[in-house]
């Protein structure tokens, strides 16, 4: 009778733990490149030739999953970040996300850098239903659910930013006439068209426009054209070396117009100083992530985590380098949406997720700016803040400005 | 060992008709690799083909610079500039005319003959390490223009023009990777053979003449300037079908796809492979594609230097290339035979 009993506890258990376990198996869902101890991630970024710069972007990740490794991984399972270089060059991208994808089996491609390179592998990974995860560039394209699913964007988009400024604008200095100095290609053009939409029906306050190839060794002439229609307001959608020309011009020609520089150029360290402190006091511009050199967020609790990483794990990034603190908020991005999907690992799922943040704030964007995502809004950071340069730093104020058009 | 090549090397010209062994393989070697050619895909992955038919494109490029440096001994550091006006052919005729992307090919080595006749002739006037400078500026230039405001409503600008990739025609039953294989493989082929028939003809023979003495070979009645310019368009022609079928395979054109590095890459894939010599291209075009990646694979950080040291050792050790391993290997062989 007792040992009835017993037989009859013990089976009931098994066939418990049977049911658990099963529910369990039933719950793991994978797809190509993810085991119950692994996620295998695939990155590209130009470690070598033109835009090798942004090669830190690839190693501070790197050491962004070395750390989440050594913490016990994501939900149990270790990442394996498989980092090419595609050398900033179309070709090259395509042939080492197609080895990511087929050769090495990564689940995903995540933070592929630069336009060219992006729309190199977008129709690729789209047909393969393979996600194209927070692209690194700042082109508006990305955000197109309907057509390219299995693609996401990350930074604002250009637009977003140019849109920023005309909501400044018309806030702060309706009657102003404004000239703006562009880039002749796709990031230009990104923003003139932001700003021209921002402005709405009132795009007759922009009264001159001068556009620059990168090619040109100086663009002094435009500036002192510009100055010439007498326009109060100068809007320089500029790359860091333009930018500081043009800074340091306008002062020249004593011309005192209120300036707006693009968020790319706000670099104190590679814009500001070149150009001159006393050149660029009043300069106004936006941001949406922490500078690591300003002394204001020395004791903020985010930006300590990220100053710990860096100490432990990437001891010889430099701190003061705006792509250290990207990669490290896009790693920390990739890693939130992989713990939301816990088991369930599918290609599928991750978008699904990806698409599905609410109010995430990785440690390096400043406060108040919150990724959101939905399956009709593909583009996370859509926020940022005014700053205005004084002294020998960038003071933020207003409110966070929120760049989408409908809002 | 390598006084032995560079005796075979000096004296191939100087014998009346070039030996056709000088320029190419054994018929029984050729067979052997067509073989291998044509019955590896079924067996590797995807992947492995894309790399493939990508060895062969830029292996028909440097084919059409081994032409023009090897045959008629005219530097050319602008090759990119071709490859780029081919691929931009095709690539707009393809999406903005719908035009077969098999027809596109003809048509972009037609453009580019002429663009490249059209340089030859200024370039007559410049030879050597002047001439090399003339064509530099040519490939640095071709990005910019690729980019030109008036032209973007069919370039796409700096965005570039993103193509359809062409399925199997007739309903074959292989991918699209495969077929663009088999495709290129064709192609290459009827370039290789083409190639080499040109350079054992009339015409070859006044290119090589004007390579070894420009005096003599206009004293013997070769009209130089025209085979020069000639050397210019032919190259320049067959790189265009090579950016062709590059737009077609990769299914993305970007004025950033064709700098200067494209240009010295296949520089570079000639010397490796051997001057003169034409199955080396697609050994040196190998080497352009796979080398850089072991390189990355070694050093991350260091990638670049990792590949000039590789590159310094295949200089150092095989100066003439791949013609040199070829070589050695043939007369190994025939030793092995003798015993």
């Amino acid at each position: 009778m007792l040992a009835t009993l017993r037989t009859a506890a013990i089976s009931a258990a098994v066939g418990a733990f049977l049911c658990t376990s099963g529910a369990a198996f039933a719950q793991k869902k994978y797809d190509t490149g993810a085991t119950d101890t692994e996620i295998k991630i695939g990155h590209i970024v130009p470690y070598s030739g033109p835009a090798s710069a942004y090669g830190v972007i690839g190693k501070t990740e790197e050491a962004y999953f070395r750390m989440i490794n050594e913490n016990g991984g994501i939900n149990g399972r270790k990442i394996k970040f498989i980092s090419y270089d595609d050398a900033y060059s179309p070709p090259k991208a395509v042939e080492q996300v197609r080895r990511l994808v087929e050769s090495d089996e990564a689940l995903l491609v995540f933070n592929a850098l630069g336009t060219p390179s992006n729309t190199a592998i977008q129709k690729y990974l789209n047909a393969k239903k393979v996600p194209q995860l927070f692209v690194a560039t700042g082109a508006t394209k990305w955000n197109d659910p309907k057509h390219f699913p299995w693609t996401i964007g990350w930074q604002p988009s250009y637009q977003s930013e140019g849109r920023i400024y005309a909501k400044f604008l018309l806030k702060e200095k309706p009657d102003a006439k404004v000239a703006v100095l562009y880039q002749n290609d796709d990031f230009g053009k990104d923003y003139l068209k932001g700003l021209k939409d921002g402005l709405e029906g009132k795009a007759s306050m922009i009264i001159a426009e001068a556009s620059y190839e990168v090619s040109e060794p100086t663009i002094d002439s435009h500036v002192v054209k510009l100055k010439a229609s007498g326009a109060n307001v100068l809007i320089s959608i500029t790359t860091p070396k333009f930018a500081a020309q043009t800074i340091k011009k306008a002062a020249e020609i004593d011309w005192k117009a209120l300036q707006i520089v693009a968020n790319v150029s706000a670099s104190v360290g590679s814009v500001l100083k070149p150009a001159g402190f006393e050149n660029a006091q009043g300069l106004l511009s936006a941001a949406y992530a922490k500078d690591a050199s300003d002394p204001q967020w020395q004791s903020d609790p985010g930006m300590q985590k990220f100053f710990a990483f860096l100490d432990k794990y990437y001891p010889e990034g430099d701190r003061l380098n705006s792509s250290v603190v990207y990669g490290y908020g896009a790693a920390q991005t990739l890693a939130k949406i992989l713990e939301m999907c816990g088991d369930d690992l599918t290609r599928a799922n991750i978008m699904k997720q990806a698409a599905n943040l609410k109010d995430f704030t990785p440690d390096t964007l400043l406060p108040g700016v919150k990724i959101n995502t939905s399956a009709t809004d593909f583009a996370p950071i859509e926020q940022l803040q005014m700053m205005r340069f004084s002294g020998e730093k960038w003071d933020l104020f207003g409110e966070v400005i929120n760049g989408e058009l409908s809002h | 060992m390598s006084a032995a090549a560079e005796d075979t090397v000096t004296e191939a010209p100087a014998v009346e008709a070039v030996p056709k062994r000088a320029m190419t393989l054994g018929t029984g070697t050729s067979l052997v690799i067509l073989a291998a050619l044509l019955v590896t895909p079924v067996f590797v992955k995807n992947f492995v083909v894309f790399q493939m038919t990508m060895v062969m494109i830029y292996g028909i490029a440097v084919l059409a610079l081994n032409i023009l440096t090897g045959g008629s001994g005219q530097f050319s550091l602008g090759q990119s500039a071709f490859y780029a006006l081919g691929a931009y052919t095709s690539a707009v005729l393809m999406e903005n005319f719908n035009v077969n992307y098999a027809l596109t090919l003809p048509i972009a080595g037609l453009v580019s003959f002429g663009a490249g006749y059209l340089f030859g002739k200024p370039a007559l006037r410049l030879s050597g390490i002047y001439l090399a400078l003339a064509t530099f500026a040519l490939a640095v230039a071709m990005p910019q223009l690729l980019k030109l405001h008036f032209l973007e409503q069919w370039t796409g600008g700096v965005q570039g023009l993103t193509v359809m990739k062409p399925d199997a025609p007739f309903g074959l039953p292989i991918g699209q990777d495969k077929w663009l294989y088999y495709f290129t493989l064709v192609i290459a082929l009827a370039i290789y053979i083409g190639s080499v028939n040109l350079l054992r003809s009339r015409s070859g023979r006044a290119f090589m003449s004007i390579r070894d003495n420009e005096i003599a070979a206009s004293a013997m009645g070769v009209d130089v300037a025209q085979y020069k310019t000639l050397a210019f368009g032919v190259s320049a022609a067959i790189t265009g079908i090579a950016g062709g079928l590059s737009a077609i395979v990769v299914a993305f054109v970007a004025p950033d796809s064709y700098t200067i590095n494209l240009a010295i890459a296949l520089f570079l894939g000639m010397v490796v492979g051997g001057v003169g010599w034409l199955p080396g291209s697609f050994v040196g075009a190998a080497f352009i594609i796979f080398v850089p990646n072991i390189a990355e694979s070694i050093s991350k950080g260091l990638s670049g230097a990792v590949f000039g040291v590789l590159l310094f050792l295949v200089i150092f050790l095989v100066p003439h290339g791949a013609r040199q391993v070829a070589i050695v290997a043939q007369q190994m062989l025939g030793n092995l035979r003798k015993n």
